[in-house]
């Protein structure tokens, strides 16, 4: 099962590495991890994607508590939520194709946000799987570049997660 | 209390949460069986009758057999490592209730599934528990903890633990034996890793917790004489024994020196069978006899070395002079002694779960 946990914790250098060691030594699977600084300077927000069976998912929440720098930890999919993430594209624009990208970026709801007489750089926000039919949808040809920050997710509703 | 077959698992953390004198409350309380880990040994007295020596893979044959056929395990301060459940899918063949205290959420159905989780100090807990069962009207189930006890002896009866005692080459277990008889079961004993390691937890029967100072899950040959040295300082009086092996012993050599720099009267009991033994065991039994890299054509003299140190060197090579040694070694209060023994090349540690095995798939002698 695919999980999507939340951690806020220390905003120090080696926190990170903290979080990241755990992960590698314990042989824990991480699809995409996002970390930055919260409203709060001192402490960052980190969305970790990961997939395990509940008893893996289980020793990761409880592993992820025990370290010092790690304040609190959430399993987002635990319930309701939220999870965009930004992916920017960059696709050859030439000739026909330049008519034909454009109307892809404005199907995806993307803005094109670079332009030069053979490129466009689409920006698309979305759920993973939103950005992955995006991609599918554009010839692969067409593909120059692409850079993703993996997902970010917010309880929905009052579910909050702050100290 | 419905248990029919119930058995109390504890590990380190009974040692480290200084909870053994409840752990012997409870232990007797209940009148159940009590096995301790490598980690665990001194939180229950070794030498009650209630205790079944430590379990694992070189653990007794009875401590493994009650761990692998109780119906109620009562796990406490313990982590259900690989080296104390064997295969856990085999361990989990047979049905039976866990109940687990640890202070450590994390340590927590991690790697057997708990059915009754308590988190907390294992103090308090085993306070709380014994004042519950003060106040319970239940009774354990006597008559099925009598037919139970029968089995328990009957596989104690097995004597896991038989050596050749008649050998003309001094057999290492003898060693921990005297050893324990010298110092009358009070002396601090700590170890570095391998076969000495084993024997020593198998034959010295702590009583006392924080008795046995060990690098346990953490396997660090070199931890022995720097541990012993931390345990001299800590008690300058005690009598301290730092059981190695001529390969471990030579991992933290060097602090021979800072043993004459403090004066620390360290008593080591180095058995030297020029093997890297537990090694060797396992080429033995499980490689076919190829003994790669785990022999000792290279080694120094350890009289010498310990006399260049500045300390006592012995060389002992029969077993009729191995007590003899330790008393002297004991009484030379001042002194470190360092006692060479040259023990049996062939000796294996019995019982053995080979690795990936189930409990009671042991090898015995």
């Amino acid at each position: 099962m695919r999980h999507i946990i939340s951690v806020l914790l220390e905003n120090e250098a080696g926190a990170l590495s903290r979080v990241a060691g755990l992960f590698s030594a314990r042989g824990y699977n991480i699809e995409s991890l996002t970390v930055a600084p919260t409203e709060d300077s001192t402490l960052s927000r980190m969305t970790v994607v990961t997939v395990g069976s509940d008893e893996v998912i289980e020793q990761i929440t409880k592993q992820l508590n025990k370290l010092i720098d790690v304040v609190k930890v959430i399993d987002l999919s635990d319930g309701d939520h939220i999870e965009r993430e930004l992916m920017l594209v960059k696709v050859r624009a030439v000739g026909k194709d330049r008519e034909e990208m454009k109307r892809m970026a404005d199907i995806f709801r993307g803005r094109i946000i670079d332009v030069t007489d053979k490129d466009y750089t689409i920006e698309l926000t979305g759920t993973g799987s939103k950005l992955d039919a995006f991609l599918k949808a554009l010839d692969r040809g067409a593909i120059l570049e692409t850079v993703r920050t993996g997902a970010s997710g917010i309880g929905r509703g009052e579910r909050v997660l702050r100290v | 209390m419905k248990a029919k077959r119930p058995m109390i698992y504890t590990g380190g953390g009974v040692v480290l949460g200084g909870a053994a004198e409840e752990l012997a409350r409870l232990v007797r309380l209940l009148g159940f069986p009590c096995t301790n880990t490598l980690m665990g040994l001194g939180a229950f007295p070794a030498t009650d009758r209630q205790f079944l020596g430590m379990l694992g893979m070189h653990g007794t044959y009875e401590a493994n057999m009650a761990m692998q056929h109780c119906d109620v395990l009562l796990a406490i301060g313990a982590r259900f490592d690989d080296r104390v459940i064997g295969n856990p899918k085999h361990f989990f063949a047979e049905p039976r209730t866990i109940i687990h205290v640890d202070i450590d959420p994390s340590s927590i159905s991690k790697r057997v599934k708990v059915d009754i989780p308590i988190v907390g100090n294992v103090r308090d807990v085993l306070r709380d528990l014994i004042r519950h069962l003060d106040a319970a009207k239940e009774q354990p189930d006597r008559e099925a903890l009598k037919t139970w006890w029968t089995q328990i002896e009957l596989w104690r009866s097995r004597d896991c633990l038989k050596y050749d005692r008649a050998s003309a080459i001094i057999k290492p277990q003898y060693v921990i034996e005297k050893l324990y008889e010298v110092t009358k079961g009070e002396a601090f004993v700590t170890s570095d890793v391998g076969q000495h390691q084993m024997w020593a937890a198998q034959f010295y029967k702590f009583d006392k917790p924080r008795r046995w100072i060990n690098s346990g899950g953490l396997g660090t040959m070199g931890f022995g004489l720097p541990a012993a040295m931390g345990v001299q300082l800590a008690h300058p009086g005690a009598a301290v024994a730092c059981v190695t092996g001529e390969a471990s012993v030579q991992m933290c050599i060097q602090e021979l020196s800072t043993c004459k720099q403090y004066r620390l009267p360290i008593k080591v009991v180095n058995l030297n069978n020029k093997y890297m033994g537990m090694v060797r065991q396992w080429q033995e039994f499980f490689h076919g006899n190829r003994y790669a890299e785990s022999y000792m054509d290279a080694l120094p003299d350890f009289v010498k070395l310990a006399e260049s140190y500045g300390h006592t060197g012995m060389k002992i090579e029969k077993p009729a002079d191995v007590e003899p040694a330790l008393k002297e070694a004991f009484a030379r209060k001042d002194e470190l002694v360092f006692m060479d023994f040259i023990t049996d090349q062939t000796e294996n540690v019995f019982p053995m779960v080979p690795g990936g095995k189930g409990l009671s798939e042991m090898i015995l002698v």
